[in-house]
């Protein structure tokens, strides 16, 4: 046999990209199916939107680039980073929305920076802060939880909201008969009218359930798909650990402290994003620190910025904005956080 | 006339001051959202830069060089009060659109570095030519930029265009397409940042292709010696 001389690491696993993104895409299907369930098909059109778009202007700055495409496609991190894109976006927002903010993701965030692996930030999440910022109103009007408001919008009827803009004729009263703020934003309004938290919960958006309609489903969608993850040993679990904890325990003392005035650690927990990004979006291992200590600590930082922003911020979810901050931060942790190299005994 | 034409050379292409320079950035940046504010903004600079330049370059022999560096900024700022008063008084809408950015031209490097780099070591004329290629160098920059800002983020071009014109002005405005939803981060400070950069991009790929185009300079011909005895 060939001895071949090399540096560390000597043992290794050959994982292609393809199936580490494989498995991930995998994952996150019963979560957007269970989007499609409470939302209606938009979740679905518009993932397909982002993908197509995301091939495309993949392709097109790899061949600008000189670089082999079919190659290139084919790890598929594209297509993963269209999904999230997708099931981000609210449901029924117009297609230049998701068009925007796809070409944004792959041709800025991710190719202008050199493609998979030198990115600094998440190219999903930075695609979402561009469009709320830019589409403030689009982008906090969420479409209505099945049984609330209107029925919900078949595939043709979701096709035809998200490509013209103009609702079919079931619809004919207008966006608002389809679409409202989510119960994070809901609480939120609320809160700074006065209301109390036990006040607010009581509306029919929360549907009984202390997280609102529809919403824990969703979460419990991408926690299951988060577990297989975690047992097909495709994410460590010490960055999605570091960001359930830190939530937890920072919503908790806010809710022991002024339970009127702060939503509890299940609403947190099962709200909003918040499954996804533990998961999948804060676990990307291109933009994450890279010790196992600096990933708790990344994670756990994700945690208390999204508490922080949804608690006191502006917008009603804080999962982009926390994910592109620790994004920042990722290289100081790095930097201050090695793991000690074996038989090495440090500074001391 | 060569040397003119290297100026001109110089400012709107090679060494455009937007584009390679970088300088003066903050205003470039800032008050290019739509394509008036720009316009304006740019064409307030080449009247302080040409001015500037010509008074810099007259008064080149007489200014020390250790406080050489005030004497620019005094004159510099003389003339910029001096233009922000003309637009206060006769545009008065730009006025309050450009706000700070207007006396702000004080500070942008554009203006003394070529005072400093240019105008005080060459004559007159060519000062004043230098102070209009650049200022128009810049200025095309500024369009640019804002055209492609203002098409992005409201569909429209030449809003606003009747407070540097007057009001005959408004039908110049063109709306390309209506939108219900403006598309806000073309507006907005990132934006620029994004779109300068690529238009910095866009630069450099002409430079390579007209590079490119060029045929190769033939190798001078190398000097051979047989042997060499002695050196020097």
């Amino acid at each position: 046999m060939a001895f071949r001389i090399s540096s560390s690491p000597h043992v290794r696993k050959d994982t292609a990209t393809q199936a580490v993104m494989q498995k991930v895409i995998l994952a996150a299907l019963p979560g957007l199916a269970v989007q499609c369930y409470f939302f209606g098909w938009g979740s679905f059109i518009q993932v397909l939107l982002a993908i197509a778009v995301a091939l495309g202007a993949e392709a097109a700055v790899l061949k600008l680039r000189g670089r082999t495409i079919k190659e290139t496609l084919n790890d598929q991190s594209a297509i993963l980073t269209a999904l999230l894109i997708g099931v981000a976006l609210p449901p029924l927002a117009p297609w230049y929305l998701v068009v925007i903010g796809t070409i944004f993701a792959i041709v800025i965030v991710k190719q202008l920076y050199g493609g998979l692996g030198q990115n600094l930030f998440n190219p999903a999440m930075a695609a979402y802060v561009l469009l709320l910022v830019s589409f403030p109103v689009l982008m906090t009007t969420w479409a209505a939880p099945l049984g609330l408001g209107a029925d919900n919008a078949g595939f043709v009827d979701a096709l035809k909201v998200i490509f013209s803009g103009v609702g079919a004729p079931a619809f004919a009263l207008g966006i608002d008969g389809v679409s409202m703020a989510t119960p994070l934003d809901t609480l939120k309004t609320d809160l700074s009218m006065g209301l109390t938290a036990t006040e607010s919960l009581q509306k029919p958006i929360f549907g009984g359930s202390s997280t609102g309609e529809g919403w824990v489903w969703v979460n419990l969608a991408y926690l299951a798909g988060g577990i297989y993850l975690l047992a097909s040993k495709t994410i460590r679990w010490h960055i999605s650990t570091g960001l359930l904890g830190a939530l937890f325990v920072c919503s908790l003392v806010g809710f022991a402290l002024s339970p009127d005035t702060h939503a509890s650690p299940l609403f947190n927990l099962f709200s909003g994003a918040t499954m996804l990004a533990a998961f999948f979006i804060a676990t990307d291992p291109v933009t994450a620190a890279t010790s196992r200590r600096g990933r708790l600590l990344f994670g756990a930082l994700i945690g208390v910025l999204i508490y922080v922003i949804r608690t006191f911020g502006g917008y009603p979810d804080g999962v982009a904005f926390a994910v592109l901050l620790a994004n920042l931060c990722a290289p100081l942790i790095d930097y201050y956080i090695k793991p000690r190299a074996y038989g090495h005994r440090g500074h001391s | 006339m060569s040397n003119f034409k290297d100026i001109a050379w110089q400012g709107l292409w090679k060494n455009n001051p937007g584009l390679v320079q970088l300088l003066g950035l903050c205003p470039l940046l800032a008050v290019t959202a739509t394509l008036t504010n720009a316009l304006g903004l740019g064409l307030a600079t080449v009247a302080v830069l040409i001015g500037s330049n010509v008074l810099v370059s007259l008064v080149r022999d007489f200014v020390p060089k250790e406080i050489r560096i005030p004497v620019f900024v005094m004159i510099i700022a003389a003339l910029v009060t001096a233009v922000q008063l003309l637009i206060n008084a006769y545009a008065y809408g730009l006025y309050l659109s450009l706000g700070i950015f207007l006396p702000l031209i004080v500070t942008n490097c554009v203006i003394i570095g070529r005072a400093e780099a240019f105008a005080s070591r060459n004559s007159v004329p060519a000062a004043a030519f230098d102070g209009l290629m650049m200022g128009l160098g810049f200025t095309a920059v500024l369009a640019v930029l804002g055209a492609t800002r203002e098409i992005l983020g409201q569909g429209t071009l030449f809003d606003g265009a009747d407070q540097l014109l007057g009001s005959w002005a408004q039908s110049l405005k063109i709306e390309l397409w209506q939108v219900d939803n403006s598309f806000l981060l073309a507006m907005l400070p990132p934006g620029a940042f994004i779109a300068m950069g690529l238009l910095i991009a866009a630069k450099n790929v002409i430079d390579k292709r007209l590079e490119a185009k060029k045929p190769a300079p033939e190798p001078a011909a190398a000097i051979t010696r047989a042997r060499i005895t002695k050196v020097g």
